[in-house]
């Protein structure tokens, strides 16, 4: 090994990011959990004192990570995707069921969540596949390849079942953009969401009736241009069957509670009491930390357990509650900073492979931060899925610091080479 | 463009959430009240009410304490209803419609189930409490009098309105706030402020302990005793001679202003608005048409005050040059005008003090017209005369310190003008005539008869009169009440007048009822009056009217007597003014003979006439 190989220069304002993010997480962590019977910061039997070792764990965690040759990370990428999901398939025989959801392995009292792990795995092998010189996503074949890739473990996550994990894997189209996918998809995927969105909101009749009037005004516009009616006619069929497929998955596929998270952001559910109240306490806890907010573990929605699940999901509503308008932006602007600095660093990346990782770290922390955020402020579904760094958790803890930190890794021995 | 769709997004969702974030905490602030937080249970501590004391010291009014069944709507969870009704005495539609009203006030706040529970229903009832969730037991403080009279005068409390919820944030449902008398105007002495604990629920609604370790709870602060001006001796006797007779005696302390009597009758006793028979009651007393208990006359009624005005007709006319203390004037048995004729009772050559003395109709009419015409027209006759009455404090409202009152009634120039259609018909100085002895438009207040008396007493001046003698802590009596209010009429020509008023006592119209060894001042008055029957307006038995003060020199009382149809001055008001004075002044009664009439007499059958539905006589 020459001395020039092991000079390795790591992204320290990343790294720095990702310290104050962790460290403000569990600050926040210890306002939202404290209780009467805590017995000091150290008391391991309390949500934070646990947040504490997994925030220790992770240290021992981003040593070896770093510590792994970056050459590691793209040989046995295939080898660990497979792993990962034969972890994900072993749930079924060998899980354990919290909330409904067969997501975790138990480990005498430790429980691990796979689901988080496999979002780098997949990353991996994404960024192998892709980066291989025979890959063209411009080519059909090798899209679909693409899509097995990010499917496979978003299928086997949804059969847990837990939706809202699975959701994160459509964060994966943004590197496949990114390396050449048709800018067609993504647009196509957006106005999917809309004809969802609509459906939902209005019903499938009136979605039908709207695509069949804007087609209509279209054609009668490029009529000039003699355009084939069919072509207008398949487009609008296309549409409107979607609406109906949609309509009927919601109504028939869907279970009560995924319908409810659904209709309360669309203003359909209005009851405070019953399934808003999640929101509807959120919203209350973050409005009434103004400019300023009520000061650490002052918050009274905090205290008073208002907000259920605010340590894990909703710890972003303990921040609006205690530390104001300024301590949110704080947060808001840490993560527009880091997952920015991410794809700046992707950028410089001298091989694909890396910067197709590095975009997958970005997408997932973006997707993660813009779901959960915009939950916790009352914007976005309920769906249930962490604040990257800051919620309570062990496996997502350590799944986000390990996707995090094989991207530092492959970077730092980018510099090497710059 | 394959490098900034993601970073584009990235950047858009943090300005997204930058705005929503702004939305919730800074702009759409409204829910971060404390009152307004669910997780704040506010719990108010109330204070003591100030005690009242009369001038010399005795105890008018303190408290007893009172509980309250209260409810949060938002907290009731299912109960038993009828056990609770029954526990309650209501009925379970009685509860139904509580319920519904305090749900509709508001279901966070607190509403009242049922007032001011006694110590007997509260020991019963406070055992069970536990069983029905958001309902509680809210200690308060009510009132307790010590005397059975002068309810008049303090008031009472009730509690507080939608209204004045709204313009006074102070006031939550069920509190009390004083809504007359001495309680309504002295509400912020007397009130004290409340205190205010907050406490931090969790979402179970489970108290779990102070909100910031109590820094926003404040403790109650007790109210401030006050003293008044009346005697409560005084107060109680004119009450009692007062009995079977509707009016009023409004007696003032001419040094001072300081009201030492006001009394008004019907009255009732003010324990009948305190507990829970409270409502029950205060319907009996509102729906009194009659005898209008809670009507205080001395301030409200407005009465022609009859020929103790004659007394200010002969200080205008002399303030107005308009006659000199000497002047005679003959008398035929009435003043003759035009073709009318205002009877007098009194034949023979008077003067002004033997005017006052011989209350002499033709005497004061004549007065009167030379006022008026000393002025070029009558409408500046009666201009003049009127800014030379309202000196005395007539006209308008005195500015005493009670929150009930009325202007009473000087008439104008203008008044005239539009009843006789002024300028197409020219009006003279003799259609006012009848205001010279205190007929006609004249209208004026027992209270501001009684105050013109005063001025009368102090030869020029008057004090406004007040009913606050002391406020214990914050000793701060308005200015205005420690000011002289000087009368037009410059002091040398109340002597004559004075000198009348101790004429009438001697020997004139209240030689009769003399109380011996006091230098009394007086004028009866004998006041006509009418009421409509059926549409038809039919004359009653004449007011019975007295004004006086005492002793001549160095007064120390002024008194004002009123008697509705009580028939001549001298018969009620005189005898009750007569025994006032002694009383206040001597402590005792020398005049047994006439205290035992006064008592006994009754006015009743004289007031049930006009209800009677037969034709009936008068003044007998």
């Amino acid at each position: 090994m020459a001395a020039g190989k092991t000079y390795v220069r790591f992204d320290w304002l990343i790294i720095f990011m990702y310290i104050a993010l962790v460290s403000m997480g569990w600050i926040n962590i210890y306002s939202a959990s404290l209780s009467d019977v805590a017995k000091g910061f150290f008391d391991f039997d309390q949500i934070y004192g646990k947040q504490m070792i997994w925030i220790g764990l992770s240290v021992i965690i981003i040593i070896f990570v770093l510590a792994i040759e970056s050459k590691f990370y793209e040989r046995f990428a295939s080898f660990i995707y497979i792993i990962s999901l034969i972890s994900l398939v072993g749930l079924f025989v060998l899980g354990k069921t919290i909330a409904g959801s067969t997501s975790w392995y138990d480990f005498g009292g430790v429980s691990i969540q796979p689901s988080e792990f496999v979002k780098a795995t997949t990353a991996l092998a994404l960024a192998k596949y892709v980066s291989d010189i025979q890959t063209n996503m411009k080519d059909l074949k090798n899209q679909i390849g693409a899509l097995i890739i990010i499917t496979l473990p978003a299928v086997l996550i949804i059969l847990q079942p837990d939706p809202g994990s699975a959701l994160i894997y459509a964060a994966f189209v943004f590197p496949l953009y990114r390396e050449g996918l048709h800018g067609v998809y993504l647009l196509l995927g957006l106005f999917a969401v809309m004809l969802f969105v609509s459906t939902l909101a209005f019903g499938a009749v009136w979605v039908a009736v709207g695509v069949v009037l804007l087609t209509g005004i279209l054609f009668y516009r490029n009529r000039r241009k003699r355009p084939s009616i069919i072509k207008y006619v398949l487009i609008a069929i296309g549409c409107i069957a979607f609406a109906f497929s949609v309509s009927y998955i919601f109504n028939n596929v869907f279970k009560q509670h995924h319908r409810d998270r659904f209709n309360i952001v669309l203003g359909k559910e209005v009851d405070a009491r019953g399934i808003g109240y999640n929101t509807n306490q959120s919203e209350i806890a973050i409005s009434n930390g103004g400019w300023l907010g009520k000061g650490w573990t002052q918050g009274t929605q905090t205290k008073g357990n208002f907000v259920p699940e605010q340590h894990t999901d909703y710890i972003f509503s303990t921040v609006g509650e205690e530390w104001g308008f300024l301590g949110s932006m704080v947060v808001v602007l840490l993560f527009v900073a880091l997952i920015t600095r991410i794809i700046f660093r992707a950028e410089k990346q001298k091989n694909q492979f890396g910067r197709v990782y590095g975009y997958s770290v970005a997408a997932i922390l973006f997707l993660h931060f813009f779901v959960n955020i915009g939950m916790v402020t009352g914007i976005f579904p309920t769906v249930g899925i962490p604040l990257p760094f800051f919620s309570y958790g062990g496996s997502a803890l350590w799944g986000f610091t390990i996707l995090l930190f094989i991207f530092v890794k492959l970077d730092g021995a980018n510099y090497h080479y710059a | 463009m394959r490098k900034i769709v993601l970073i584009t997004l990235v950047l858009i969702s943090g300005v997204v959430f930058t705005a929503r974030l702004f939305y919730l905490q800074v702009y759409d602030a409204s829910s971060g009240s404390l009152a307004q937080n669910s997780a704040i249970k506010v719990m108010y501590d109330y204070p003591q009410r100030g005690y009242m004391f009369d001038r010399n010291n005795k105890l008018l009014v303190s408290n007893q304490p009172s509980y309250d069944v209260m409810v949060i709507p938002k907290d009731v969870k299912p109960l038993d209803t009828l056990e609770f009704c029954g526990l309650l005495k209501i009925s379970k539609e009685e509860f139904k419609e509580i319920l519904r009203k305090a749900r509709v006030y508001s279901p966070r706040l607190p509403s009242v189930v049922l007032p001011q529970l006694n110590k007997a229903d509260y020991a019963s009832l406070s055992e069970k409490m536990y069983k029905y969730e958001g309902f509680y037991i809210q200690r308060r403080s009510l009132r307790e009098y010590q005397v059975d009279h002068s309810a008049n005068v303090m008031g009472y409390i009730a509690e507080v309105n939608n209204a004045i919820i709204e313009n006074n944030p102070y006031y939550q449902m069920g509190e009390l706030i004083g809504t007359a008398g001495v309680e309504k105007e002295y509400e912020d002495v007397l009130r004290g402020v409340k205190g205010v604990k907050y406490i931090q629920k969790d979402r179970f609604n489970r108290d779990i302990g102070p909100y910031k370790e109590g820094i926003f709870d404040t403790l109650p602060e007790r109210g401030n005793d006050i003293q008044l001006t009346i005697d409560a001796t005084l107060q109680k006797y004119g009450q009692e001679l007062m009995i079977h007779k509707r009016g009023g005696i409004v007696a003032i302390e001419p040094a001072t202003g300081e009201i030492l009597a006001l009394i008004t009758a019907p009255s009732y006793d003010p324990s009948l608005l305190v507990g829970r028979d409270r409502s029950k009651n205060f319907t009996k007393l509102w729906y009194d048409t009659i005898g209008k208990p809670l009507y205080d006359r001395v301030l409200m009624g407005e009465y022609p005050p009859g020929s103790p005005f004659k007394a200010l007709t002969a200080l205008v006319g002399l303030h107005e040059h308009a006659i000199g203390v000497d002047d005679v004037i003959g008398c035929s048995g009435g003043f003759h005008f035009g073709r009318r004729v205002l009877k007098c009772h009194h034949r023979g050559p008077v003067a002004m003090v033997s005017g006052i003395a011989k209350s002499c109709n033709t005497y004061f009419c004549t007065v009167y017209k030379r006022i008026m015409d000393t002025y070029p027209t009558p409408q500046e006759g009666i201009d003049a005369w009127r800014k030379d009455l309202m000196s005395f404090g007539l006209g308008d409202f005195l500015g005493y310190d009670l929150p009930s009152g009325k202007r009473g009634n000087i008439p104008t120039s203008a008044y005239y003008n539009k009843i006789h259609k002024f300028p197409e018909h020219k009006w003279s100085s003799l259609a006012t005539i009848s205001n010279a002895i205190g007929q006609g438009e004249v209208l004026l207040t027992p209270m501001q008869m009684a105050n013109f008396t005063a001025a009368i007493a102090n030869r020029g001046y008057y004090y406004t009169p007040h009913i606050i003698k002391n406020i214990i802590g914050p000793d701060t009596i308005p200015q205005k009440f420690k000011e002289k209010n000087y009368t037009t009429v410059e002091p040398e020509y109340f002597e004559p007048v004075v000198e009348g008023m101790f004429q009438v006592y001697e020997r004139g119209t209240a030689a009769s009822i003399k109380v011996p060894g006091i230098e009394v001042c007086g004028k009866t008055g004998t006041a006509e009056n009418f009421t409509k029957i059926d549409g038809k307006r039919v004359q009653l038995t004449d007011h019975s009217i007295f004004i006086a003060f005492a002793p001549k020199d160095n007064p120390k009382i002024a008194i004002a007597v009123f008697v509705e149809n009580g028939y001549w001055g001298s018969r009620w008001a005189g005898r009750i003014a007569g025994l006032m004075i002694e009383k206040y002044l001597k402590g005792e009664i020398t005049r047994t003979d006439m205290e035992k009439y006064v008592l006994q007499g009754s006015l009743e059958a004289e007031y049930a006439k006009q209800y009677s539905g037969q034709p009936f006589s008068i003044n007998r």
